[in-house]
Order: C-alpha cells, then sequence, then structure tokens
C-alpha cells in the first residue's frame, strides 16, 4: 500500500529548505505577531504610539544643529529640515530592520523552544512592524513637505518619488537579510549582538544620511556607492526634494548585493533553525 | 486495519557533552589558532586533558509505529529521552539519524501558555496561541466560544492576561491547546497543573479528543495515574532505546522494576545533595544493612541499618528522619527518632536504627534519609539529606491478602494488618 506522509523528518536537509507554501499558510501568524510587536510597545507609555513622531523630529532637529549648522555640511540646496528627516526616516526603517531582526533567535528561545512554526514568521513580522513605523514617519515628512512646497523652499517632488515602494521593499530586504545573517551566527556567537548595534551606527556614517553624496569626491564615488544603502538613500532624497541625481548603475548593483544578502540570510536562518535548540 | 499515521525508523539524536564552542567568536578563533600554529590551547581548562569530544546519545535508535486514534503513553526515568522524542517529533529540533514520518498536522503541548504575552487580553492571546500552534483565524474563531466556556475564564477574557492568576492562565492556554483541530496532540505532563477540578476536566477532555474524535494523543508523564487513566498503549524508554512497547500496566510494570535495588552496604558520600545541603554542616557516609544479606525484606521483618555520619556541629541534637516513596514516586510516609542522639564534632560515628516494616504493603520502595538539628527555641534546620538512599523491596508470603494480587493504584501502599470481626 503506497502511504502519504504529509511530513517527513529527517537529518540531512536541502541546502535551502525554504517552504513558502508553508510560510504563507501562517500568514495569520505574521499578522498577529505583527499586532502584538505594535500594541505591546506602547502599552503602559503616555504618549504611545506619539513616539514614533516625536522621535524622528528630535534626531533630525540634531542632525540640522549639529551637522547643518555647526558642521556646516552641505545640503544641495534643499531645506535642511527636508534633508535630513528624509535621510532619518529611510535610516531609522533600515537600522530597526538590522537590529531587530538580529536577535531572532535569542530573543524568541523561549517559544521556538516549545512549538514548531515556520521561523522566518518571526523575522518577516518584525519587518512589517516596523514598516508601519516607517508609514506614519512618512506621512509626518509629507507633511513637513508640503510646508515647504506651500511657502515655497526649492524642493522639487518628481517622478522618481514614485520609485518609494520599491525603494522601501528593497531596504526592507537588505535589512532583513542582514538581521537573519547575523541572527543565524548570535546562536553560537553572542558578542556578535554586540556588534551590531555599534556596526549599524558606522554604517550609518557610512551611507548618505546626515550628508549628501556630493561630498564624496567623485573619484571614489563609485565605491562608495557601493553600500547598497547610498543609492537607496540617494534615489528616495532625489524623488521628493530634487537634490543630487539618480544613480541609477549603482542602483542595480545595490539590488543584486541585496537579493545575494537575501539569499544568504535564507540559507543560514533555515540550516540554524532545525538545530538552534541545542546550541542556544 | 486502522492507518499508522507516525512511523518512526531508526531515529537517533545526538549531543555533544559539555560546552559547543566557547561563546564568543574572540575565543574560538584563539583555541583554532593555536590549533593550527601546535600552540596549547588558552582558553582550556586546566584539569581538562586533551579535547574530550564526548557524545551523548539521547535517542538511540528508536522504532515506533502509532496507529490513529491511539493514546500513547510514553514514560521513562529522567534522561530516558522522552522529551528529546517528543521534542524531534513536534520539529523543534530537527532528528541527527533516521527518520519520522507523519501523518496529517501535529500539535504539541510542551508547555502550556508558550507565547503567551502578558500585556495581550485573553481574548487576544487565544488568537496570536491558536496562530502559533498553527490555527488560521477563521479556525479560532469558530471554537471561540467552546474555548472561553472551557477555560471558565470568561469574566476576564478582555483582561491583559498578565493580571490573571497563574491557575487561569494555565487554564486558559489548556483550552487553546486542547480545542486545536490537529490529527496529532503531543502533550509533556501538562496536566500537572490547575486545581483537582480542572485537571480531572483536561483528563477527560484529553480521553474524549482520543476516543471520540479519533484523535492520536502521545502523552508523556511522570504521573502513572494518568498514564493510566488516558492511556492505551505504553511504550517505556531507557537510556534512548524502547525496552517496552504495549500493554500499559505492564509497562508501569517493567518502569517500576528498573529502579534497581541497592546493596546491602551503600557509600552515601557520593550520592547527589539538594542544594541546601551543600554546606555540610553534618555529612552521611555510609549505610550497611545489619543482619541481612540482599535488599528483599519479608513482609513483618524489623529492617535495622546502621548509618555512619560526621558533623562540624558542637554536641548538637540530631534526629533522623526516614522519608518512604513507593518505587513509582509516590510518597508513602514518614517516620522520625523521637529522641535526639548526640554527636561528637569532626568525628566519624555512627548510629542504628530499625524500621517496622510491618506496615508497608510488600512492593518496591526507596528509603530517603534526613538529618537534622533541633536547637534550644525549638526550631528544626535540616543539615543533610540524602534522596533515595536505599532501594528495597519488600516480599509477601505465598498468602497474602488471600494470594489477592495487591493494586497499589486503588489500594494504596500502607497495611493496616486485618479487619477484626468482633462476636457480639
Amino acid at each position: 500500500m503506497e502511504e502519504k506522509w504529509t511530513t517527513v523528518l529527517k537529518p540531512k536537509h536541502k541546502l535551502m529548505d525554504l517552504n513558502l507554501k508553508e510560510l504563507l499558510a501562517y500568514k495569520d501568524l505574521i499578522f498577529l505577531f505583527v499586532k502584538r510587536n505594535f500594541v505591546t510597545k506602547y502599552k503602559q507609555t503616555i504618549l504611545g504610539p506619539l513616539w514614533l513622531i516625536i522621535s524622528p523630529i528630535l534626531t533630525t532637529l540634531m542632525f540640522v544643529v549639529v551637522f547643518g549648522n555647526i558642521a556646516g555640511l552641505s545640503t544641495d540646496g534643499s531645506p535642511q529640515m527636508a534633508f535630513y528627516m528624509a535621510g532619518n526616516i529611510v535610516w531609522a526603517y533600515f537600522s530597526l530592520c538590522v537590529t531587530q531582526t538580529s536577535n531572532t533567535f535569542v530573543s524568541n528561545a523561549a517559544v521556538f523552544g516549545k512549538v514548531y512554526f515556520p521561523r522566518l514568521v518571526a523575522p518577516i513580522s518584525t519587518v512589517i512592524t516596523g514598516f508601519v513605523d516607517f508609514l506614519i514617519q512618512f506621512a509626518l515628512f509629507a507633511v513637513i513637505l508640503a510646508v515647504y512646497i506651500f511657502t515655497g523652499s526649492p524642493v522639487k517632488i518628481n517622478a522618481w518619488a514614485f520609485a518609494t515602494p520599491l525603494l522601501v521593499l528593497q531596504l526592507a530586504l537588505l535589512g532583513m537579510g542582514v538581521g537573519i545573517i547575523v541572527s543565524s551566527l548570535t546562536t553560537k556567537y553572542r558578542d556578535l549582538t554586540i556588534l551590531v548595534t555599534f556596526g549599524v551606527q558606522l554604517w550609518m556614517y557610512a551611507s548618505p544620511i546626515v550628508y549628501s553624496l556630493t561630498q564624496i569626491p567623485e573619484q571614489y564615488r563609485f565605491l562608495y556607492l557601493l553600500n547598497p544603502v547610498s543609492p537607496i538613500v540617494t534615489i528616495f532624497r532625489y524623488g521628493f526634494l530634487g537634490s543630487g541625481y539618480v544613480p541609477l548603475a549603482s542602483w542595480g548593483i545595490s539590488w543584486i548585493t541585496t537579493i545575494i544578502v537575501v539569499f544568504i540570510g535564507v540559507i543560514m536562518f533555515t540550516r540554524i533553525e532545525k538545530t538552534f535548540m541545542d546550541t542556544v | 486495519m486502522q492507518d499508522t499515521v507516525i512511523k518512526i525508523e531508526n531515529l537517533k539524536k545526538k549531543y555533544r557533552l559539555g560546552m559547543i564552542g566557547s561563546g564568543t567568536l574572540t575565543a574560538d578563533l584563539q583555541s583554532w589558532w593555536a590549533k593550527k600554529t601546535g600552540k596549547e590551547d588558552p582558553n582550556r581548562k586546566i584539569d581538562e586533558k586533551e579535547q574530550t569530544n564526548k557524545e551523548f546519545w539521547a535517542l538511540n535508535g528508536i522504532n515506533l509505529e502509532v496507529k490513529a486514534g491511539e493514546t500513547l503513553g510514553i514514560i521513562g526515568a529522567n534522561g530516558a529521552g522522552k522529551s528529546t522524542l517528543l521534542k524531534i517529533l513536534s520539529r523543534v529540533t530537527a532528528p541527527t539519524e533516521g527518520e519520522v514520518k507523519i501523518k496529517g498536522r501535529i500539535s504539541s503541548m510542551l508547555e502550556v501558555g508558550t507565547g503567551f504575552h502578558g500585556e495581550l487580553t485573553g481574548r487576544e492571546n487565544i488568537y496570536l496561541n491558536g496562530a502559533i500552534l498553527g490555527m488560521s483565524r477563521s479556525e479560532v474563531d469558530k471554537k471561540m466560544e467552546d474555548i472561553i466556556e472551557f477555560s471558565e475564564c470568561r469574566k476576564f477574557i478582555d483582561t491583559p492576561v498578565k493580571r490573571y492568576s497563574s491557575g487561569m492562565y494555565v487554564k486558559l492556554a489548556f483550552s487553546v491547546a486542547a480545542h486545536l483541530d490537529s490529527e496529532i496532540l503531543v502533550m509533556d505532563e501538562v496536566l500537572a497543573v490547575g486545581d483537582m477540578k480542572f485537571q480531572e476536566k483536561c483528563l477527560g477532555k484529553m480521553g474524549d479528543v482520543a476516543d471520540k474524535e479519533g484523535r492520536t494523543v502521545l502523552y508523556v508523564s511522570h504521573n502513572m495515574n494518568t498514564i493510566q487513566q488516558l492511556c492505551s498503549r505504553c511504550v517505556v524508554l531507557d537510556k534512548g532505546r524502547i525496552i517496552y512497547d504495549g500493554d500499559v500496566e505492564e509497562a508501569i510494570r517493567i518502569y517500576m522494576g528498573t529502579v534497581k535495588e541497592s546493596p546491602v552496604d551503600v557509600d552515601l558520600s557520593e550520592m547527589e545533595r539538594a542544594e541546601e545541603h551543600a554546606g555540610r554542616v553534618a555529612f552521611m557516609k555510609r549505610l550497611q544493612v545489619l543482619d541481612a544479606e540482599s535488599s528483599v525484606f519479608n513482609r513483618d521483618s524489623i529492617m535495622r541499618f546502621r548509618l555512619s555520619f560526621t558533623t562540624e556541629l558542637d554536641n548538637p541534637k540530631l534526629y533522623l528522619r526516614a522519608i518512604l516513596h513507593y518505587a513509582d514516586g509516590t510518597p508513602v510516609t514518614m517516620v522520625t527518632t523521637k529522641e535526639s542522639f548526640s554527636a561528637k564534632k569532626d568525628e566519624e560515628q555512627s548510629i542504628v536504627f530499625r524500621l517496622d516494616s510491618k506496615y508497608i504493603v510488600p512492593g518496591k520502595y526507596t528509603l530517603s534519609l534526613i538529618l537534622y538539628e533541633v536547637n534550644q527555641f525549638g526550631t528544626y534546620r535540616n543539615c543533610d539529606g540524602v534522596k533515595d538512599a536505599f532501594c528495597f523491596e519488600i516480599k509477601a508470603e505465598e498468602d497474602y491478602a488471600h494470594r489477592m494480587e495487591w493494586s497499589h493504584r486503588y489500594w494504596g501502599h500502607v497495611s493496616l494488618g486485618e479487619l477484626l470481626i468482633e462476636n457480639e
């Protein structure tokens, strides 16, 4: 009699053991995790989700004072507030994706150790939670932009603004990719967690967040744009502020990098998820 | 013939003993570099001789088939591999060798309340927990009423669970898991919680799940009573292997048989102590059985022991307490010395005590010993304790209880002698 098994558990696995169909079956769980993350983040806080608006305003003001006025860095003619805000919300989303997904295994060890569900549910829901934050901050950015346009400041929204969804998707993928690579490594080496906080900070200064791309000398610019985040920020700024330019070729390379990172991340993640309970 | 829903073939799981790496990247790199250059590993512990890559097979070749609708109990001593088996079945960890084939959805209740979040309300947690266990939102919606009803928490269902009592927490968690629609349910000692009434209810529900709904249940427990009530078949694990598979009563008998018999001269100094006795205010060294060749005693005999010990206390008033457990771990009774005995400081000395076995029903028992002190204010303190210091068996005479086989489960472990008829 030919028997049909729904699940076969075996020790050896393929290089990439990603079951997208199963992941899709758990979409309710992803949604509930997002909701849980969002609800619990602001329980027992006075201002609640208002923090999502307050913190980018404060950071942006700090950038304006420190980098715009004290250091006197050029913003390519864009209003400082809008310029730094653009970089800030993009970076905030990216760094959140990296840092929050990088401790997936360690922070979920209790649940992962007891019950099975596709482990990728956890980082994906983290990234989506971050996306909700991003949307709220983006709305704030839109308001500031509207004020500038209304007062006739040199802000030129153009067709590249429509590339935003693609840019955000890329940010999410890249952030999650880096995050899950780190999370796979942290199951064995805890010191990487410390490195992440530090590394993300360094990475910010290696990306055109607090300064513009045009500050980089022409001959190094291509090298500089190998940082996959650089083209994303630059294009985002160009789309909404009209300052700088679109480094198209670098954006292509950036996408290739992103896809490779995600690929490596998923391979490492799916390998680790089977046995991480024995090492954590 | 019923369908096989789980088929386990030559399943093995290996763990490495000791540390896996050192946990930090720098230390691992150092060790690696030292190995490369032939130098001594700077991270090696002083008394560690070589990098001993000791392996431990938590499961060592398990073969098992489970049919649909069966309630399979899994018993075994600590470390026999029960939990590892369930972990592999519930896909928390992967096997090292072998294969497990499963038909249908499998859901585990390894510990109730997994994934509950304190800030969310009971209702939100039901959705979340259901989703973690693999239910879709619409499935949970359909069962929501049943779940709330079963959990007895309706009044608090919209309150954050962090304000719940631990009992309510557990009730709610169990209710969610019990209403899962999966074909196979894996449970690890979940019933050890909640009040008596709720435990009964849970057992009833579990029985229904298997009998009426035809689902398969795998149940791990140390509680022989629930195993007997719940299971239709039972396997006994020992050192990662199945040593028995079949009838529940027989399985329990075999499991209890693995409780070994002690020699007549027991070295207590190597035996494990609880944390509180680490100070060694007193230390029991040796327990000798007097006037007996083995640890099998006839019913109605007087057991005599000599206990050697040392103490750091100056002229203490010491007492000895003996706790009797039945082989399955159920406590039977406690006896203590009435009078204190004096002891000299830092000197090995011994006492002889006797234990009357006439109140104990024939069977296998373990004896735990606790040495304690009572000070002049009348408060006592435990000085040293050894759990299961001595394992022994009481043998029945031929015609004991009219040759009826004593049912420990229904009749207990204590004998009151005989019922006397009075002629009026």
